[in-house]
């Protein structure tokens, strides 16, 4: 199925990586990974808790150099792959926009039209200036997002960013994204830890387990998509089966393994 | 709090305490039950302040303490929050010289004061020397302290959106460590003015401290107490700049934001 909606892609950046391997100490965490996104994918990484989905990702984007192998990105060369955290990582003590403004990078100019354009884009224009203690926890997450969006990245990676909201927020959050990505056209990797998430938003949904990618599906559906559709909820299955290595008759309703709270990995 | 401005009775209270207790106090010593040998009637001691104002003895001996006191948190402030700066920043620096000043700290600064004499004199340089040491160490430990325990999840998304040092610092980490360098600010606050005053009373000839001390050789009690109350007003000076300061500077935080 093509999606005749989706914009032009040329603006994402692709990123390859060939015989990845990371250790901490002694510790093997992911071992001869090699990928191939193309440009302007949504990717979900999922995994359980401790499988190293995030250091894949925080590799993928040169947070962390790797024990072995390689990476090529033309983001990562020109310095337009940006990051938004599980926690909104706000500076207290500037204002919102301010913290936006943080997105632009060394050269920015305070009052940047950007960083106002970003935050309409979030749903907080009027918010700019607050301080990120008078703003809820998807609302500072939002401005994370917006402070990532303003300088127009072509890799965007997100890392469990909805992990601390509450299931609402959630879901706002989760179309939000969509649609930011969809305007923008950037390369989108996702790490989550609710499988429904990961399906619902990606195009590629990426397990890891047992320091490889155990499983690389792709997610040829619709989009917008919607929440309990029957072949988002088939491959939501067959991830689950794969985690819990059981069969299909639902002896874990998905929702359950989507609402475990997730363990910090670093 | 819905009100936006308190009420007189609620904006009163505070002084309901302090006013009561000067109250009995004159009262008091107007009936006889105290006497002025002892300690002074308010009144008395206001009329001396008075006296003290006209001769200008009172004013002179103000600015000479006040100057003493400025110029020895800014050398002794400005020392410790450089070195607090430069070992919270680097790990050689605190491994080099953070066990000898805190080898130094459990020196109490007043068991100088005989040393600092046979050094200086009692010239101004010893007090100021005294004041700038015992400022010194609440002004570094809190800036290293703050500069610490800044949140590395910040320090690294400064780095990750490409923050150069300079920036890093001045957008996250010192504006990280502000709160508790406003900590060491109070303390040191608190410890100018004692060492200001031990070190008045024992080798001066001029400052409040001296002023109080000379009233004791003539049994003037009225100046001694007056000199008590200057040294509390100045403690509460320079309690309420600090607050000023805190409230300007760090208004993003709720804990200090106007209620």
């Amino acid at each position: 199925m093509v999606n005749a909606d989706i914009p032009d892609r040329t603006g994402g950046a692709a990123i390859s990586a060939v015989g990845l391997r990371k250790n901490f100490a002694a510790n093997t965490v992911l071992d001869n990974i090699n990928l191939d996104i193309a440009p302007g994918a949504f990717v979900s990484i999922v995994g359980k808790s401790g499988c190293g989905k995030s250091t894949l990702l925080r590799l993928l984007i040169g947070l962390e150099t790797p024990s072995a192998g390689t990476i090529a990105s033309p983001a990562l060369e020109t310095g337009e792959a940006r990051i938004v955290f599980q926690e909104p990582r706000l500076l207290p003590w500037a204002r919102v926009a301010q913290n936006v403004e943080v997105g632009l990078g060394p050269r920015a100019a305070r009052g940047d039209p950007a960083a106002l354009e970003a935050l309409t884009r979030v749903g907080l224009g009027a918010r700019g200036a607050d301080w990120p203690a008078q703003l809820s926890g998807g609302q500072r997450q939002r401005v994370a997002l917006a402070r990532a969006l303003v300088s127009k990245p072509r890799l965007l990676a997100l890392d469990e960013p909805l992990g601390a909201l509450d299931a609402l927020t959630r879901i706002e959050m989760q179309s939000l994204i969509e649609q930011v990505w969809r305007a923008q056209g950037f390369t989108a990797l996702l790490v989550t830890h609710d499988v429904s998430e990961a399906v619902a938003l990606g195009d590629r949904v990426l397990l890891i387990e047992d320091r490889g990618v155990a499983l690389d599906l792709a997610v040829d559906l619709p989009r917008p998509r919607h929440r309990g559709d029957a072949a988002l909820a088939a491959i939501e299955g067959r991830i689950l089966d794969h985690l819990f290595r059981q069969p299909a008759a639902g002896a874990i309703p998905p929702g359950e393994a989507a609402e475990t709270k997730p363990l910090r990995e670093d | 709090m819905t009100a936006d401005k308190p009420s007189p009775l609620a904006a009163a209270l505070p002084w309901l305490m302090p006013l009561g207790l000067v109250a009995l106090w004159q009262i008091s010593a107007s009936a006889g039950l105290l006497p002025a040998r002892v300690l002074p009637a308010p009144s008395a001691v206001a009329e001396a302040g008075l006296r003290l104002v006209q001769s200008g003895d009172l004013q002179q001996n103000l600015a000479v303490s006040f100057l003493r006191a400025v110029a020895g948190l800014l050398i002794g402030g400005a020392i410790g929050f450089a070195l607090g700066l430069m070992n919270g920043l680097s790990r050689l620096g605190e491994t080099l010289l953070d066990p000898t000043l805190q080898m130094i700290r459990n020196v109490p600064h007043l068991a100088l004061i005989p040393l600092v004499i046979v050094w200086f004199g009692i010239e101004e340089s010893a007090r100021v020397f005294l004041v700038a040491l015992g400022v010194f160490f609440p002004i570094y430990l809190n800036t290293l302290h703050g500069i610490r325990n800044v949140d590395p999840q910040l320090v690294e998304m400064g780095r990750v959106y490409g923050m150069t040092p300079a920036a890093l610092f001045a957008r996250v980490i010192l504006p990280g460590a502000l709160p508790s360098i406003f900590v060491g600010l109070r303390y040191a606050l608190g410890i100018m003015w004692l060492t200001l005053i031990v070190a008045e009373t024992i080798a001066a000839n001029s400052g409040i401290g001296h002023m109080a001390m000379q009233a004791r050789e003539f049994m003037q009690t009225d100046v001694i107490v007056l000199s008590i109350v200057i040294y509390a007003l100045l403690g509460k000076l320079a309690d309420s700049a600090t607050r000023l300061l805190e409230r300007a500077f760090l208004s993003w935080n709720p804990a200090y934001a106007k209620a």
